[in-house]
């Protein structure tokens, strides 16, 4: 099926129950005030650092309270496992941890947006992400316990395995929703990246290609403001959303911080995919709190006073918030909340302490899926050689 | 004046010498300034060279080669830093495609003097990309050097005379390397940038190695002597171009080569030296030239990562096996 049939004949198939009342997204009209920063008024908002509800003209959001509880939960969890993988490094368990502190909303918000039959693409950091479809938090440890590269079988929650090379994903993900376009499927791709990661030619080309192709695929720039010590002033002039328009599809900016905003936008953005409209960028406009890993020492580079801007604008607060203006939470679904977090916690440390170191000749597994002489012989020759030490201990 | 320095301030330190003597120097990459360097090789650079002289660059390796090729087509020796090995591909392109091949086509009328620092090697607990030895990936191509040195005291002299060269030159730092400390003499006259050197004599053997792997065959050699064992460690120093004199003459002394490299050995640097040394020291050789390296496999996770360098006694299983001939 063509994109032009897939939109033709798609519409009704494609309504779902989260789809947005609204036509398909528009980019913000107005202009940020910092050259890449840009003032609140830029950013699409549904929500108010003090927990307020607001209306957007273009993104809408009807919500229930269990809903709202579901990504208060998601957001408190996935702080809670980051949190303690970030201990686990500390005590030696991880030899390295990207923290996601600070970037929940955009996480939980844009993964919550998506159907199980879409794609998602991440890169190193998107333990929320991975949360929200399903996969089980353990998994994520592996890579940074260095047991595997990676570990899960990306389709069994179409999550892809995170992506350390700068970019790479974002080309894969277009060329996914290249396929889902060419086999008239109506799911959408989301590739995340970072701010630093939109220097790269890689992100450049998927522009320009799943514009040319009209890719399904949304997608999902996480601004945390930093690329390790090079501010997104280092990347670009323009706010980053703005791109879009030189590639010919729409970009938005979202706060980054606003649960529901993030939901809107890229529920609008997967929908814009969906009905043949072709990609859309997403910059959610947020901040890592953290350092970029547990290797990185961010005072040498970072203002003081930068956090605290930003830990007023936390997005786990904000949504508190307004659920205690709602009233759509009481003390015993946060008392609940607590209790599943420190079990969670609990699960997390027994799994990682129980994980067991790979067999030596696990490196010679999988380099080809149709076997290679070459492999085979070196497999032979080093178990030898490892055998040789057996028996030598045996000797003696 | 010799100073005892770590191989990465060694680094710093010829980078800062480099600054200040000549102004068309330039330092670019990815984090090189207020961060220093995710290794803190660059540190402190940028605050007393300034932002135009030390370049924290955009996050694009291809972006960082091919305006360092523009950069030195206008006059600047730029000096880039590639984070960690497995990030140098996006730079691939631009390196093989063009700055290895630019100086040919202009018949040797322009000069490419840019020089590529990538920290290099395994053995330090990374996650995938972090910990690769691409150098024969870069030595098949024609108008790149490449070096990697294996301590203090090179790293600073090498790196000095790499960026005095005229042509592109490939800089791998043992990034396993980086903490340990030698003797730096900064006023002393370096040999040739791509001299071998023999760093251990020996009568049984020879070990030849380069980058990290100087330190293991330097281990090995100890190993060896306690059981009798005397192996002579060659330091290659230079993987494009190789200074076969220096291998084959230990070769003749020795009778047998042990080629021990961190790099897969299939189509590694081993495999041409072994071409090489056999086509001339055939009838010097006591046993054919063996090679000790990665296997043929993605470079493995970190738990496993020592089954899959050449660490000590691999090596020494290389030099049992090459004397049981
Ligand atoms: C091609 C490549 N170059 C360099 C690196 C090293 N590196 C890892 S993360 C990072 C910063 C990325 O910043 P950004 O894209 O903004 O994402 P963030 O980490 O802030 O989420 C760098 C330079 C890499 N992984 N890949």
């Amino acid at each position: 099926m063509t994109v032009e049939s897939r939109a033709a004949h798609g519409s009704g198939a494609r309504k779902t129950a989260t789809a947005p009342r609204k036509k398909a997204a528009r980019p913000a009209r107005r202009g940020g005030g910092r050259s890449t920063g840009g003032a609140a008024g830029a950013m699409v908002q549904l929500l108010t650092p003090e927990g307020e509800r607001v209306e957007h003209p273009d993104y809408s959001l009807d919500i229930t309270d269990d809903e709202l509880r579901g990504l208060y939960r998601d957001m408190v969890l996935s702080r809670r496992f980051d949190a303690e993988a970030t201990a686990l490094q500390r005590q030696g368990e991880l030899g390295l941890w990207p923290s996601l502190l600070g970037q929940e909303a955009a996480q939980i918000g844009s993964a919550r947006a998506l159907r199980p039959d879409d794609y998602v693409f991440p890169t190193y950091r998107e333990h929320g992400v991975a949360w929200c479809r399903g996969v089980d938090p353990q998994m994520l440890l592996g890579m940074f316990r260095g047991v595997n590269h990676g570990g899960w079988d990306p389709n069994t929650n179409n999550f892809h395995l995170y992506t350390i090379v700068i970019g790479s994903q974002v080309l894969h993900a277009t060329g996914y929703a290249m396929g889902v376009a060419k086999d008239g499927s109506d799911a959408a791709v989301l590739a995340y990246f970072g701010d630093g990661a939109s220097s790269q030619g890689d992100v450049a080309e998927a522009f320009t290609f799943s514009a040319v192709y009209n890719a399904p695929v949304v997608f999902f720039c996480q601004n945390n403001q930093w690329a390790i010590s090079e501010p997104t002033e280092r990347q670009t002039r323009v706010p980053l959303y703005q791109r879009a328009q030189g590639y010919g599809f729409p970009g938005v900016r979202v706060d980054g911080n606003d649960v529901l905003a993030v939901l809107a936008v890229t529920r609008a953005a997967a929908e814009h995919a969906r009905s043949g409209q072709g990609p859309m960028l997403v910059e959610a406009f947020t901040y890592r709190m953290g350092a970029h890993t547990t290797s990185d020492d961010p005072t040498r580079y970072r203002p003081d006073d930068e956090l605290a801007v930003w830990e007023a604008r936390d997005p786990i607060l904000r949504l508190r918030r307004h659920l205690e203006r709602l009233g759509a939470a009481d003390a015993a679904f946060f008392t609940a909340l607590d209790e599943e977090s420190d079990a969670l916690a609990r699960r997390v440390r027994e799994a990682i302490r129980t994980m067991p170191d790979p067999d030596p000749m696990a490196a010679f597994e999988h380099v080809y899926a149709d076997g290679h002489t070459l492999v085979d012989e070196e497999r032979a020759q080093y178990a030898a050689y490892l055998a040789s030490f057996a028996d030598h201990a045996e000797e003696n | 004046m010799a100073e005892r320095l770590p191989l990465a301030k060694a680094v710093n330190a010829a980078l800062r010498t480099a600054l200040d003597a000549d102004p068309k120097v330039l330092v670019m990459g990815e984090d090189v300034g207020k961060l220093g360097g995710v290794f803190r090789v660059t540190d402190g650079l940028q605050k007393d060279f300034g932002e135009d002289r030390v370049i924290d660059t955009p996050l694009a390796e291809s972006g960082i080669i091919g305006t360092a090729i523009g950069l030195a087509l206008r006059g600047y020796r730029p000096v880039t830093e590639i984070q960690f090995d497995g990030f140098v591909f996006p730079a691939y392109d631009q390196i093989v495609t063009q700055l290895a091949k630019m100086h040919a086509r202009a018949l040797g009328k322009i000069r490419l003097p840019v020089v590529v620092r990538i920290p290099f090697g395994g053995g330090i607990g990374a996650v995938e990309h972090h910990s690769e030895s691409p150098e024969a990936l870069f030595a098949h191509v024609a108008g790149l050097k490449i070096v990697a040195p294996s301590n203090a005291h090179d790293a600073y002299w090498m790196l000095r005379q790499a960026i005095e060269c005229d042509d592109p030159v490939i800089f791998f730092e043992p990034k396993a390397r980086y903490w340990d400390k030698g003797d730096v003499d900064t006023d002393g006259i370096p040999g040739p940038l791509h001299a071998a050197r023999v760093v251990r004599e020996g009568t049984d053997l020879t070990l030849l190695a380069y980058g990290p792997t100087v330190k293991t065959a330097l281990a090995a050699a100890e190993a060896a002597a306690d059981e009798g064992t005397s192996l002579e460690v060659v330091d290659m120093r230079s993987v494009s171009p190789i200074d076969f004199d220096t291998i084959q003459r230990s070769v003749e002394k020795t009778g047998r080569l042990v080629v021990a490299h961190e790099a897969p050995v299939f189509f590694g640097s081993g495999a041409e030296i072994a071409a090489r040394i056999t086509e001339r020291c055939f009838y010097h050789l006591e046993a054919p030239v063996l090679r000790v390296g990665g296997f043929h496999a993605p470079y493995p996770p970190a738990r496993i990562e020592e089954d899959y360098l050449p660490g000590l006694d691999r090596v020494l299983d290389g030099v049992d096996r090459a004397l049981a001939y």
